[in-house]
């Protein structure tokens, strides 16, 4: 991979990652009065797929929506300002952290019904499909919404009529604070999609080039009239499942597992690699945490300089 | 020389011509349901739609609710205009997740960015045994959630311009159909026409009492005020409301402050029913101009048993709504001018048919 697509995955890793920091920062402040649900860890799914796709794909989410909002070049400044409840929020400020959306980025919306949003992104697909248009729509969803019938409904229509979808399946262990051992038996979860008469591949969530390489695949063969593709990434959660923290002393989790799991650092581990490849990244790093660190600046300015919404406000736009 | 009016047609035909007309105009709407292509074609209301339109514009579905209505909202959200068909309303509780999380709140939710235009047709089934779970009327509990629409058109002319409009709408449009509307006739135009999804209509005009009716018992009703008015002398008024959400409360509002009673006849369940919802907003707004207390006539509190035997006396009817409009008027029953009110209401046929060609099964 060339130097430059390797450091603009790295740099879009760090983004995610710094962005996340900061509002867990600030949460505190009582201000971004919304549940928000940080991806911090998994960075790299959201990056290597979107770096896959073209400006005109589709993107839906969930309720742990940031980075795959922001990896498909969802606006920043309006993702601050929703969290703020702000006028200039991207939904401004009806949905807060769970309910992202930029239609200008091709990111069509995340909201938290676990499942709700994996039907909309096969619909999108049949209405590219039917209407001939080259657009593919991408889901994310976790190891969690894989247990929701909604799913497996919309992944054996999409099977049917051979629809251009990609579903994205961050397993990630956990469901809240229970363990995927207590909520589904022991088989992999990309092969019952692949029962589902799709092509399926699993890989290493952390690693973004893995991941940057089975997306390139299934986008390939999407393209191509192939039919769905499913992919099966495994990741890690480090903080709770809802808010800012970390949340080790809830004891849900052991002590290994935790260092384990923030021992894959998708970006710690990329920088490695890159070194390896390329020699120092120092320079780079500094130079992208600076522009980062003015990026953030400047969204959360614009976002508290963002004008409150009225009270009245909340009332129209309930019909189109 | 002008043209002929050509002869009436059914309910069932007219929904049939006004998707027929909608798919014809708007290359983007799109029918989908269990059974709509099937020789069955959902009673004859998508019958030829395949061969005409073909099969990327008409499908079957896998008996996937939920899925399939999420489905059809994504398509929606991508600039279709789905037409998704319920056999039975009751089948739609599948999808209650996809209606009111996503259907009813997209448009709010993100702030007016984008908008839901899906038609879900819903059929109510009543009578030949539909039972418990094939005849539940359960528009107020679709109706709750802001951002959805709820129609029940009652004549095959609201039925086919309703229709049209709804699929016209940018709005989710839950259209609620019941099965015993599907063969009745009246006079339907031949071509393209709209009618709003928002305005009850008054189907037959008195001074007496108000008689707020939905669906199926807007026909009832309008046979109670025929053999009130002609063996009583007793003139009601019959708002056929063809809107459940919104409702239209101005019509009923108008038509009470002439009459200052009021009865609502709803298919519904009685608890929690839209009636209910409608007697509180006029008592709300018009308390002073009531004469009397409004009365909710609605089906009893418990699911429709399947015997025909236990099924005998569940739905009210034309005399429920006449024997309400005598107490509420405190007119007496006298003997002669009663007897030939009842006599004019009596069903020809059994009394779990919507007439005496159904024989069966569904």
């Amino acid at each position: 991979m060339k130097r430059t697509h390797s450091l603009a995955l790295l740099r879009s890793m760090l983004r995610i990652r710094r962005i996340e920091e900061a509002l867990a920062d600030r949460y505190a402040e009582q201000e971004m009065r919304c549940p928000m649900h940080l991806c911090i860890g998994q960075e790299a799914i959201a990056v290597g797929v979107c770096a896959a796709l073209s400006a005109e794909d589709a993107v839906f989410s969930n309720h742990r929506a940031h980075g795959h909002y922001l990896a498909k070049g969802g606006n920043l400044n309006a993702m601050v300002a929703e969290l703020y409840g702000r006028a200039g929020g991207c939904c401004g400020g009806r949905g807060g952290s769970m309910h992202l959306i930029d239609l200008d980025a091709g990111f069509l919306g995340a909201t938290p019904i676990v499942g709700g949003t994996v039907p909309l992104a096969v619909g999108s697909a049949w209405a590219a499909s039917l209407t001939q248009n080259r657009r593919l729509t991408v889901v994310f969803f976790g190891d969690g919404c894989f247990e929701e019938g909604v799913v497996h409904e919309s992944m054996n229509f999409a099977s049917l009529h051979k629809l251009p979808v990609i579903f994205v399946c961050e397993n990630n262990n956990f469901s809240v604070y229970t363990h995927l051992d207590a909520r589904q038996p022991e088989r992999p979860i990309y092969r019952i999609a692949e029962a589902h008469g799709m092509a399926a591949y699993t890989g290493d969530g952390n690693n973004v080039e893995e991941v940057l390489a089975i997306a390139r695949n299934a986008v390939a063969l999407a393209r191509q009239g192939q039919g769905p593709q499913f992919m099966e990434l495994h990741t890690y959660r480090w903080r709770e499942h809802c808010g800012p923290n970390f949340d080790d002393h809830l004891n849900y989790r052991t002590v290994q597992e935790i260092e384990a799991g923030m021992n894959g650092c998708p970006i710690a581990s990329y920088t490695r690699k890159l070194e390896q490849e390329h020699g120092d990244m120092h320079p780079e790093i500094e130079r992208f945490e600076t522009e980062i660190r003015e990026e953030i600046a400047a969204a959360f300015e614009f976002a508290l300089s963002s004008e409150e919404p009225g009270i009245n406000d909340g009332q129209g736009k309930i019909y189109a | 020389m002008p043209d002929m009016p050509r002869p009436d047609i059914t309910f069932a035909a007219a929904i049939r011509e006004g998707l027929d007309q909608a798919m014809e105009k708007d290359a983007r709407v799109i029918v989908i349901g269990e059974g709509v292509p099937d020789p069955k074609a959902i009673f004859d209301t998508t019958a030829g739609l395949r061969d005409k339109y073909g099969d990327r514009r008409v499908f079957d579905m896998p008996l996937a609710e939920n899925g399939m209505t999420g489905i059809c909202i994504g398509a929606a959200l991508s600039g279709l205009r789905p037409v998704m068909v319920h056999q039975r309303v009751d089948f739609a509780l599948l999808a209650m997740d996809q209606l009111i999380n996503n259907a009813a709140k997209w448009h709010y939710m993100f702030d007016g960015k984008a908008s839901v235009p899906l038609v879900v047709r819903m059929i109510v089934g009543r009578g030949w045994g539909q039972g418990p779970q094939h005849s539940q009327s359960l528009q107020a509990m679709f109706a709750q959630a802001p951002g959805i629409r709820v129609i029940m058109p009652t004549t095959a002319y609201d039925a086919k311009g309703m229709l049209i409009s709804a699929i016209e709408d940018n709005n989710p449009v839950l259209f609620i159909e019941h099965r015993w509307l599907h063969q009745i006739k009246d006079s339907v135009p031949e071509g393209y026409y709209r009618v709003p999804l928002d305005r009850a209509k008054v189907l037959h005009e008195g001074d007496a009492v108000t008689v707020a009716a939905f669906s199926y018992m807007a026909v009832e009703a309008l046979i109670a005020a025929k053999a009130l008015k002609s063996a009583m002398g007793i003139g009601i008024e019959v708002l056929d409301m063809r809107s459940v959400r919104p409702l239209d409360v101005a019509s009923v509002l108008k038509s009470v402050r002439k009459t200052g009673r009021l009865i609502v006849a709803d298919t519904a369940f009685r608890t929690g029913s839209i009636a209910g919802e409608l007697i509180s907003q006029v008592a709300e707004q018009a308390f002073a101009a009531l004469k009397t207390h409004p009365v909710r006539i609605a089906s009893p509190d418990h699911p429709a048993p399947t015997s025909h035997f236990m099924a005998k006396h569940y739905y009210p009817g034309p005399q429920t709504i006449a024997d309400a409009v005598l107490d509420m008027t405190g007119t007496g029953r006298d003997a002669a001018a009663y007897r030939e009110m009842c006599a004019l209401m009596l069903r020809d046929g059994p009394h779990d048919t919507p007439n005496r060609g159904f024989t069966g099964p569904f």
